[in-house]
């Protein structure tokens, strides 16, 4: 009987790219960011200053740092995405640049008067920033599930993360071309925030969405 | 059956679009499932042919996610043993060990033993094909030295010297290589 099946399966092959996997992570993540960014202008507004903003190194330092972590993430789900792949080692590359931003931001905090030193944690939009990043987070994680779908992961809650963190991360980036906050504690900490809650919405999903 | 050369020669054949390697593919991998989930899923027969056809179809739809630098045969283990742990978690039954643990634990050694048995069957390939045949009836099937012997008209003595002189070049040989290492 299996071998109707065989036959079934083995007519009509169509060749498989060895891009499959990437093409795909790609595709799920841009069409979600792009949807990120586009409703970030369009309810929020994007930086006024924009002209000026891309004069300043913060504003390359939040990419960056935003569109890091979404590829270390991305890179470790390409792992994850394929049965007894490597992707855990991978997964633990996600801790260089929080690092490397903590380290950055502790630096700054250092070097700021005691009296300046609330605001440059706090800004004027904290309690705002993290649920505004988890917001944007959303069409990325969406369209990284689709992506998944169509895919192999056999360690979903671990892949789960991963694809929380990768569309946290992007959906930052998004987020990042409204805000306009501009010190490196506050993105250590209210942007990881954010991109945290992305990382764990997508943990708490992945065992039941993304099942196969 | 196949090793793991010729699994992944037909592989890179199928998804390059050539059915009949990836028939023949089909075939070979459905005779390494069978006995996997016959030796899991012992007396269910019927279970452990579903599995095999869904772990078929699985691996056929979801071809794209192999990995030409991963053994053919890490790959399939690993969609074999999802769809296991799949299995006992929808039929509510629990074997050996908490699921929970089996799902991020035991994918990780299937891959280490796939491995293990990838270096082993490249070990064995570098052998004379005589030496080859008996150390594998004598030590991987348990066949006696006696039957051995007598199957291939030799003496008693004379396979258990091949054996052990086998023994001792395959032991050269995978030291002077890390584990899953490609040759």
């Amino acid at each position: 009987m299996t071998d109707d099946l065989i036959l079934r399966l083995s007519r009509d092959l169509k060749p498989v790219s060895r891009l499959t996997v990437l093409r795909r992570l790609a595709l799920g993540v841009g069409l979600g960011a792009a949807v990120s960014a586009a409703l970030t202008g369009a309810i929020l507004g994007f930086r006024t200053d924009m002209a000026a903003a891309a004069g300043e190194l913060m504003f390359w330092v939040k990419l960056a740092y935003t569109l890091g972590l979404a590829g270390v993430a991305l890179w470790a789900v390409e792992q994850l995405a394929r049965p007894a792949g490597r992707g855990a080692r991978r997964a633990l590359v996600i801790a260089a640049p929080v690092i490397a931003v903590a380290a950055l931001a502790l630096w700054q905090f250092a070097h700021t008067p005691p009296p300046l030193r609330p605001h440059l944690v706090l800004g004027d939009s904290s309690a705002l920033c993290p649920w505004c990043i988890l917001t944007a987070s959303l069409p990325p994680l969406i369209g990284l599930v689709w992506a998944l779908r169509g895919l192999a992961p056999t360690r979903l809650r671990l892949t789960g993360l991963m694809i929380g963190l990768a569309a946290g991360g992007a959906g930052a980036a998004a987020y990042a071309l409204h805000c306009p906050e501009p010190t490196a504690p506050f993105l250590a900490i209210w942007y990881s925030l954010g991109i945290g809650l992305a990382g764990l919405l997508g943990a708490t999903l992945g065992p039941r969405v993304l099942r196969w | 059956m196949l090793g793991e050369d010729k699994l992944r020669s037909l592989m890179l054949a199928g998804l390059g679009g050539d059915s009949g390697a990836y028939r023949t593919l089909l075939q070979a991998l459905r005779e390494r499932l069978r006995a996997y989930y016959g030796r899991r899923l012992d007396c269910q027969t019927a279970e452990a042919e579903d599995l095999v056809q869904e772990s078929l179809i699985a691996l056929h739809t979801r071809r794209a996610t192999y990995d030409p630098a991963q053994p053919v045969t890490a790959w399939v283990y690993g969609i074999a043993r999802y769809k296991l742990v799949d299995h006992y978690r929808r039929t509510g039954r629990r074997r050996h060990a908490p699921l929970e643990a089996a799902e991020d634990v035991a994918v990780a050694d299937e891959s280490e033993a796939v491995h293990a048995r990838y270096d082993l069957e490249q070990g064995l390939a570098d052998l004379p094909q005589r030496t080859r045949e008996l150390l594998r009836s004598v030590k991987l099937d348990g066949t006696p030295v006696a039957e051995v012997a007598a199957r291939a008209g030799m003496t008693e003595g004379a396979v258990k010297v091949a054996v052990h002189r086998g023994l001792a070049r395959l032991a050269a040989r995978l030291r002077g290589r890390a584990p899953g290492d490609e040759p």
